[in-house]
């Protein structure tokens, strides 16, 4: 046996390289760190927003003086100073960019490296992306073409000057600012984030896409994303995460609401892929992140789908309120944590219109000395009649000094109601690693293999071009990881 | 004489402070099928492990030349991809990856290896389909997750196929027939016949002389206590089925 701890502990320690690293050097302007009311007042300056905005970011910051940080969850991390954190950086030259020809070069670079460029005419075929690095937005592509069909894509700060009615009709009626600890401290310091309007009857022809880079030091990235599908439209819409690799935490508290009027579904995939941290769990991005989608109105649907690779610390749970009759809620997720990386993750299904749906897919690996929590809730209220859920939770170990947990609760409250429950774990020891060895598998392969048939499932639920980097994803987060 | 497949010369090899094999000798010629038999505890299944490359065992002396090359330089899937398939005792289960998935990316690298081009899906599922038949596996097999609820019989039979696929040199069949009812045997026999030619060795270790009645062996060795201490024409197999371990630990031990 030993000479198996032996392997495991070569194949753990093997470095793992986190691809996005790198840290831009472009001109910031940041903030100094420590949060106030004053700062508050800054950044609704800074981002020329109206009165009614700004008091409702201090009411979200009265009531967050007043919350204390939630420790239900099975992850552990040192206090969070909230006045160490700096809540504002932006890149210099940004706000004078009237069109995308006219941003700062290195800013432009950034971006491709990431794979992300700027240029509509190379952007990948049938995507609009919306960047944010920090706290802006940096451009938004594709924006005329959607303007067309009457949609709506820009980032929230713009939203909130040249749409105000809308803003305000929708922002924070899924989240409500005092719905919890980092729900009230983004309503506060909100910095930037992605707005989608599709009107009634319209099917977004492309997909949407924010990509969010954090690259200033020692700041935090509070972004709000809210979409909105009104009557019988249709959307997808994704959103990708990077960070540079650096030694002390990162706080990310990002908030995202959904609304899926009468006859409207909204698809929403993440692949995240913040930095997690080295290999001994140094630095790493916390991501406290509330996600919630409301089926409004009847025949609904809103879909999540997540592939979590990164983070030092990942807690969140794409939720849906299922209020519309025959409305429909579907959770798909492969969560990977290795080395140190802790998840609790999960979803909320909340049943209260009549015959409504939902389905939980959700996929846990964990690897090295790493911690992957599913936490989930399905609850069907007294007058949901005919609700039916079905959750799938499978956890898959590699080696044997990682931990997986399951955490379900199920509240009925309708007799009528049908929900089922099922869960399997499975571990790749070093036998199958062997197995596939003697049919001529190196060991990379084979888990590759293994993660991406485990993983099928969810995976076949990302847009195309998505699809295929968040395989390759899952396999570079477990290189080196097998025992 | 053709040169032998695999040459074993005084092979020791232990687990944790245990010598498990103390000096192994053994010539294995091409197109051969040699038997190995011996005792619970003997060091049969230890040896196939060796020469599969387990790293639980150490091999503490000797040497091992499979194809002109030293085995024991070789990580496990480098001597596979030379052409050393071991049918395991206990076949694992492998989640989510189907049979085919499986089967097609191992004999790509297997191909690879050989400098031969990846075949495409519909030459691999001709191929499958043609290999299957000979151990009577349904092609509905193909898309399950390997050996994921299958029965015993199931999981030994999807060894064979598996030898059948990806065309070994050498096959080294680990108490294949542990298990197995007298169809099912015969099933397993019948598919090893079938894939016997010049070039193709076998290793067949089995603790009864029952499998060796349908795969019929050129010769048999005796292991026991991690040498070789009897070898014989298919014979004495027959003998040792007639008269037991015992006879043959006597005079071992009167020679010791």
């Amino acid at each position: 046996m030993s000479e198996n701890v032996d392997i495991l502990e070569r194949l753990t320690a093997a470095d793992y390289q986190y691809e996005y690293g790198f840290e831009s050097q472009i001109e910031e302007e940041v903030v100094a760190p420590g949060l106030d009311e004053n700062i508050i007042r800054l950044i609704s300056q800074k981002k020329g927003e109206p009165d009614w905005m700004l008091q409702w970011r201090l009411q979200a910051f009265r009531y967050w003086q007043h919350m204390s940080e939630p420790h239900w969850a099975n992850v552990r991390y040192e206090p969070i100073d909230y006045q160490a954190i700096s809540y504002y950086a932006a890149p210099k030259k940004v706000s004078q960019a009237r069109s995308l020809n006219e941003i700062d070069p290195e800013l432009r670079q950034t971006f491709e490296r990431l794979g992300i460029p700027l240029h509509e005419q190379e952007v990948l075929a049938g995507v609009a992306v919306d960047a944010v690095l920090d706290s802006v937005s940096v451009a938004t592509t594709f924006r005329e073409k959607l303007q067309s069909l009457g949609i709506i894509f820009c980032s929230i700060s713009e939203a909130i000057r040249e749409y105000p009615d809308l803003v305000r009709t929708y922002l924070g009626t899924v989240v409500p600012p005092n719905d919890n600890f980092f729900a009230a401290l983004n309503s506060a310091v909100f910095t930037d984030g992605s707005f989608c309007y599709v009107p009634p009857g319209v099917r977004c022809p492309i997909e949407l896409s924010t990509y969010f880079r954090i690259n200033a030091r020692n700041t935090g990235q509070f972004e709000r994303t809210l979409i909105i599908a009104d009557e019988g439209a249709y959307v997808s819409y994704l959103e990708g995460c990077t960070a540079p690799m650096r030694d002390e935490n990162q706080l990310h508290a990002a908030v995202v609401e959904l609304i899926a009027l009468k006859n409207a579904e909204i698809k929403y995939s993440t692949v995240q892929n913040w930095y997690p941290g080295d290999k001994e769990g140094r630095g790493g991005i916390y991501n406290f992140v509330t996600k919630r989608g409301l089926c409004g109105g009847e025949n609904s649907k809103i879909s999540w789908t997540q592939v979590e690779t990164g983070s030092a610390i990942t807690w969140k749970y794409p939720s849906v309120i299922l209020k519309g009759d025959n409305s429909i809620g579907e959770f798909y997720s492969v969560a990977v944590t290795n080395h140190r990386q802790q998840a609790d993750t999960g979803t909320k299904m909340v049943h209260v219109g009549r015959n409504t749906r939902s389905r939980i897919v959700s996929k846990g690996i964990s690897a090295g000395y790493s911690q992957n929590s599913y936490r989930g809730l399905v609850r069907v209220n007294a007058n949901a009649e005919n609700a039916r859920n079905f959750s799938q939770c499978d956890s898959l170990l590699i080696g044997d000094r990682c931990g997986a947990h399951t955490f379900p609760y199920i509240e009925v409250n309708n007799p009528t109601a049908i929900v089922e429950h099922e869960a399997t774990t499975s571990k790749i020891g070093e036998d199958i690693i062997f197995y596939c060895n003697q049919r001529g598998l190196d060991t990379e392969t084979a888990v590759a293999l293994i993660i991406n048939g485990y993983a099928r499932e969810v995976l076949s639920k990302l847009p195309m071009e998505f699809a295929v980097e968040a395989q390759k994803l899952l396999t570079i987060s477990l290189e080196g990881s097998v025992g | 004489m053709t040169e032998p497949l695999l040459q074993i010369r005084n092979l020791h090899a232990s687990i944790g402070n245990k010598e498990i094999l103390r000096g192994i000798d053994l010539d294995i010629f091409p197109g051969q099928v040699c038997a190995i038999m011996g005792p619970n505890g003997s060091g049969k299944s230890t040896l196939a492990a060796v020469l599969a490359g387990r790293e639980d065992y150490q091999v503490t002396e000797g040497e091992i030349i499979f194809n002109g090359k030293n085995l024991l330089e070789l990580s496990p899937e480098e001597r596979a991809r030379e052409g050393l398939f071991l049918a395991f005792q206990y076949p694992v289960e492998i989640p989510g990856v189907s049979t085919a998935t499986f089967l097609k990316t191992a004999l790509n690298e297997l191909r690879k290896h050989r400098g031969l081009e990846p075949l495409d899906a519909m030459e691999f599922m001709s191929l499958m389909h043609e290999r299957a038949k000979l151990v009577h596996i349904e092609p509905s097999f193909f898309s399950r997750a390997v050996n994921e609820g299958f029965s015993g019989g199931e999981k030994k039979r999807n060894e064979i196929f598996q030898l059948a696929m990806l065309e070994p040199t050498l096959a080294i069949l680990d108490e294949t027939d542990s298990g197995l009812d007298i169809d099912a045997l015969r099933i397993v026999a019948d598919g090893v016949n079938a894939l016997r030619t010049p070039e193709r060795a076998f290793v067949v270790i089995t603790h009864y002389q029952r499998l060796l009645n349908y795969i019929v062996p050129d010769i048999v060795h005796v292991l026991y206590r991690g040498r070789i201490i009897k070898s014989g024409a298919k014979e004495l197999a027959t003998e040792l089925e007639a008269q037991g371990y015992d006879w043959i630990k006597e005079t071992a031990e009167a020679q010791a």
